[in-house]
């Protein structure tokens, strides 16, 4: 049975944008109906030209750097592409941080405020990372 | 369809990688078509037939020769 996901991505940390990316991607091609929220620090990954790394929280991230395993961010365009997956920036970072639509990554849908995304999610299950 | 399968070299990446790259040849290939994916990941061997199950297509084969699985599927619709 398919069913709707929502998940919330709040922490920069590499271990943490991982597993989220891995659920969304999993989820997304298994027919599930995922929406991805991105706020606070996870947002930062998804400004055009930040190239920097996330960093790792602890030794699972230091060893995902060194071993195969497919980027975060290359997850959640899959999810996109082949599960249709949607992934919204957050309206509020995007006003601290001072970036626009223009300036995200393509993959990100327009912005989205808090209230929508509770009234979207509503009924579904909701995953915080 | 008798033809030999497109192989999917997923080899020596993690989890969801497999799972991921054989979904992404999956959308393009034929109903009925037969695709052979290369994989060194444990968890895949569970979840890759977890899915194909799940989204109505056939696992046609799963066996292992020296340390990679080859993992037969077969699109259905």
């Amino acid at each position: 049975m398919s069913q709707r996901i929502s998940i919330v991505c709040v922490s920069g940390t590499r271990e943490k944008l991982q597993m989220a990316a891995m659920m969304a991607s999993v989820a997304a091609a298994g027919g599930d109906e995922v929406t991805v929220f991105f706020s606070m620090n996870a947002l930062l990954y998804f400004v055009k030209g930040r190239d920097e790394a996330a960093p790792a929280e602890g030794e699972m991230g230091s060893l995902m750097a060194r071993k195969n395993v497919p980027p975060f961010k290359q997850l959640f365009e899959q999810a996109a592409e082949l599960g249709d997956a949607k992934l919204f920036p957050c309206s509020m970072a995007m006003d601290v941080l001072g970036v626009g639509s223009e300036e995200l990554d393509d993959v990100m849908q327009p912005a989205l405020g808090l209230t929508r995304f509770l009234s979207d999610a509503e009924g579904g299950q909701i995953v915080t990372f | 369809m008798s033809d030999e399968p497109k192989v999917i070299d997923a080899r020596n990446t993690f989890c969801p990688g497999p799972l991921m790259e054989l979904i992404a040849q999956m959308k393009q290939a034929e109903v009925g078509e037969e695709l052979e994916l290369l994989s060194t990941d444990k968890g895949s061997v569970e979840d890759v037939p977890e899915w194909i199950n799940k989204v109505g297509h056939e696992v046609v084969s799963n066996e292992e020769k020296d340390g990679v699985w080859h993992i037969r599927v077969r699109k259905l619709k």
